[in-house]
């Protein structure tokens, strides 16, 4: 079901991670994303995992809920994977269909490339899943507050990303109950060729747009009945201020990507799998 | 003919941290032409439940047979079912999405195969049949008020000719004269058609009033199936599921009480007043027995079928 | 003093044809005087389509009169530079749960007020907390709104008004949408705020029973005050309030009838126990007057 989508979600518990300043996170991210694509050895790849495995085991977020989050884009790995598998030309060939081959660097690229894109999910979802959204735009305001004075409307952005992610969990219920009205009334889904499919998902867009206007509408109204005017002259429930832990993390985190470059770099344990 | 279900489980999300057993162990029967009401507390499985009347919730175990034949059975046509059990969801007007009216309500017979014409006879019947005015068949649905917007949704529905008619909450968000029209609508549509029909709403007034039997549910199971006035009679325990009797019955049982002796099981306003009256030894200057049939059979304000449209889809 | 003052209001929509060019207007608020002083709860009624939401929305100038005037706490809501004032003195409550809360957290959207209005970090916290145990949520100030039940959803909305300090609060049909329990529930902490913030209420619904203990009524009916007054003084008015579409309560039905077959029953009872101590009395002196006869 729609509904089980956990991608960008909050999952609340009581770590260390849930209450690290968001600035740390949405820092330490961006710097584990990177980190994934500055090296090709095994013990690259070892170091990150590890590393990985620590975070998921501090974040108290259960690792099959984790899991769960990778299913709606099993489809993008997919197609990543046989890109790679079948695209590279170079190296031994190991298997020969028709005119696509798969060589030792293609395959070597492929389950690399999978593995990267995996870690680079899991570890932005363990900042979703440990932020709550307004911790989180808080936190892009606060990094992006630079921008301001190009006339960049970074509180605006802040409010709205925060918003849609409040309504993505209801929007999707309401697909799964508009979905399930327009079968009601006969409607069909699962066969036909893509015209066709993409036809039948007139019925649940129109319903959806709709309504989501409508939310938004009376969302509007409820925010400047509660004298909402923008960012200027609010205050902060949760205000950033930097502690002990957020240096502490900002240390750990710089020590694993000097780590994670060296060892990539200069432990000679090259031993390629192929 | 009738809808079985036999010792049906449901389970949300199984072997997850959010698993919930929504339904549990479920055993009923629906035979047709009854008016049914369905009763229970928002997370009551109320809702759960009736989806899978028309097969769009698969039980996790358990059987449901719908005319004797169990539909979880491979090869059982769904489509067939789904034709022949019509389900109005809770504000129905949100699934609305065609150009105009007219068209909205041809969409299911439309996905049924049928021709352009009998697609259109049968939106038109559909249309009458829920009072809507014939000036609104062209426009579009989003303009329509509250109300209007509901009985076009409803009549999306009826358009492909259910033989069973399930309707979740049809009421929630009208006002009172709004609701009285669409229940009296429906009550006037089983009483001409034979129609099976299944309500599911909160209110004990509306239930009591309408349906033959009423079915409570409680924390995903049965908790009572049986006519309102016996259903009624355990007032306290529907209190402490969260729900309400109609505030008759709480008079009654405190009239009761003081050494009044009325008759406790009645459900509506006038029966209760002749109680009263008639314990009270006055003489009574209400004719009640008729003016409650004159209410229940009463014609619904939008206005009686013709005889040609009531002809075809009997 | 007046909390709230509406006099002569007027407002009409503007009609406009495809193009967005204006066809016409059409009057939502035709002439309505409704006054609410300090402390008071005040009811509206009125079916859908009454006005009776228009009128909400002038009390937070969402909307601005076409004619007319409303003050709010003394202050003229036509006056843009009264806006802020006026939106902070009465708070606002909407029909739909869902579509009123901007938070992810329950305590992060109680707190969305009060940062709006620039409140001292500190302070904020301490009003969060005041809130959310005014309305009894307090245990749920670290969940999400999305896994609360549609009572608990305005009982946070409530919380979110609250936290601003408002002197008076309007709830627009606050309970159209949820089921008994829901609705039992945000009365029962609409009273509790009544008797322990001494705010002013202003209730506007359908459901006849939500109001019986309010200090005035005003019914609106195509977009005027169709009546006004004391509960017992509206209650007793059955047929007219059938015509008004309004849904009144099961008793008063009830007493009414009784009172047409020749009961001596008083016009506009509200309440159960009401009707049932004015029947049981009957039995009392019927006895009494049999004992008087028997001797």
């Amino acid at each position: 079901m729609i509904r089980d989508i956990t991608i960008g979600q909050y999952y609340p518990a009581k770590s260390v991670l849930h209450r690290l300043d968001p600035r740390v996170k949405l820092v330490s991210t961006l710097l584990y994303l990177v980190s994934l694509f500055l090296f090709r050895s095994i013990a690259g790849y070892l170091t990150a995992t590890l590393f990985l495995i620590g975070i998921i085991r501090v974040s108290k977020v259960p690792v099959g809920y984790i899991v769960k989050g990778l299913k709606p884009v099993v489809m993008l790995l997919m197609i990543t994977v046989v890109f790679n598998l079948f695209l590279k030309k170079e190296g031994e060939v190991l298997v020969q269909v028709w005119r696509l081959s798969v060589t030792t660097v293609g395959l070597r690229n492929a389950v690399y490339m999978a593995v990267r894109l995996i870690y680079l999910i899991i570890g932005s979802s363990l900042m979703t899943f440990t932020t709550t959204p307004n911790e989180l735009t808080d936190g892009i305001e606060a990094l992006l507050s630079p921008l301001n004075k190009i006339r960049v409307p970074v509180h605006e952005v802040a409010m709205m990303m925060s918003i849609a992610l409040r309504f993505i969990p209801i929007l999707l219920e309401e697909t799964d109950k508009i979905m399930k009205a327009q079968q009601a009334r006969g409607a069909d889904f699962e066969s036909g060729n893509i015209m066709q499919r993409a036809k039948a998902m007139i019925p649940i867009l129109v319903p959806l747009f709709v309504s989501a206007f409508r939310r938004a509408n009376d969302l509007a109204m409820a925010m400047e009945a509660r004298c909402y005017r923008g960012g200027e002259g609010r205050t902060k429930m949760k205000p950033l201020r930097y502690k002990g832990r957020d240096l502490t993390a900002y240390g750990i985190m710089s020590a694993y990507v000097i780590a994670v470059v060296a060892i990539g770099r200069y432990v000679p344990l090259k031993v390629w799998i192929f | 003919m009738s809808i079985r279900l036999e010792h049906l489980n449901y389970i949300y999300s199984p072997k997850t941290a959010y698993e919930k057993h929504a339904l549990k162990d479920i055993c009923l029967e629906i035979p047709d032409g009854e008016f049914v009401g369905i009763i229970g507390h928002t997370g009551s499985g109320k809702s759960t439940l009736i989806q899978h009347f028309n097969g769009l919730i698969k039980a996790t175990d358990g059987k449901l047979f719908y005319n004797e034949e169990n539909i979880y059975e491979p090869g059982y046509n769904m489509k067939n079912l789904r034709n022949e059990v019509g389900l109005v969801f809770q504000y129905p007007e949100h699934q609305l999405f065609e150009i105009d009216v007219m068209t909205d309500v041809c969409f299911g017979p439309k996905n049924q195969g049928l021709s352009t014409e009998e697609c259109k006879e049968r939106a038109l019947i559909a249309l009458e049949l829920v009072g809507l005015k014939e000036k609104y068949y062209h426009s579009s649905p989003f303009e329509l008020s509250g109300g209007q917007k509901r009985r076009a949704a409803i009549a999306g529905v009826l358009a492909m000719r259910p033989k069973v008619l399930v309707l979740d909450e049809p009421t929630a968000g009208l006002d009172p004269k709004g609701r009285d029209d669409i229940l009296d609508q429906v009550a006037y549509l089983h009483k001409q058609t034979g129609m099976t029909v299944i309500l599911v709403s909160h209110s004990m007034e509306d239930i009591a009033r309408y349906a033959d039997r009423i079915i409570v549910m409680n924390h995903g199971e049965v908790m009572y199936n049986d006519a309102p006035r016996a259903v009624f009679a355990h007032y306290r325990e529907l209190e402490q599921a969260g729900l309400a009797a109609p505030q008759v019955t709480y008079i009654m049982h405190d009239l009761k009480e003081r050494g009044l002796p009325v008759d406790i099981s009645v459900t509506t306003v006038s029966e209760a007043a002749d109680e009263i009256m008639k314990a009270l030894g006055g003489k009574d200057l209400g004719n009640t027995a008729a003016e409650n049939r004159a209410l229940r059979n009463r014609t619904p304000e939008a206005g009686a079928l013709s005889n040609k449209t009531l002809e075809k889809i009997r | 003093m007046s909390m709230i003052q509406a006099e002569k209001l007027v407002f009409e929509y503007e009609k406009r044809d495809e193009d967005g060019n204006v066809v016409g207007t059409s009057r939502a608020i035709d002439g309505v005087d409704i006054d609410a002083r300090e402390g008071q709860f005040v009811a509206v009624l009125g079916h859908n389509g009454s006005g009776k939401s228009t009128f909400a929305k002038h009390l937070n100038a969402i909307l601005v009169p076409t004619d007319g005037t409303v003050w709010v706490d003394g202050r003229n809501t036509k006056e843009p530079e009264e806006l802020w004032h006026v939106r902070q003195a009465a708070g606002m409550v909407f029909q739909n749960p869902d579509n009123q809360i901007i938070g992810t957290v329950v305590e992060e959207d109680v707190g969305f007020g009060p940062e709006n209005l620039g409140v001292p970090t500190d302070e904020i916290w301490q009003r969060v907390e005041e809130s959310l145990k005014a309305v009894g949520m307090i245990s749920y100030r670290h969940h999400s709104p999305n896994k609360l039940s549609g009572g608990q959803k305005q009982r946070v909305a409530i919380a979110g008004v609250v936290a601003m300090e408002p002197k008076c609060i309007v709830l627009d049909e606050p309970t159209a949408m949820l089921d008994p329990v829901g609705r039992k529930e945000v009365l029962k902490t609409v009273q509790r705020l009544r008797e322990e913030k001494k705010v002013t209420v202003i209730l506007i619904t359908h459901y006849m029973e939500e109001v019986v203990d309010a200090d005035k009524i005003y019914v609106m009916d195509h977009g005027k005050v169709a009546m006004e007054g004391t509960p017992k003084e509206i209650f007793s008015q059955v047929e007219k309030l059938k015509e008004y579409r309004l849904d009144v309560p099961q008793v008063t039905i009830l007493a009414d009838e009784l009172k047409r077959r020749g009961l001596d029953i008083p016009a506009g009872i509200l309440q159960k126990e009401e009707l049932a101590d004015c029947i049981s009395s009957m039995i009392l002196q019927d006895n009494s007057q049999r004992t008087e006869m028997d001797g």
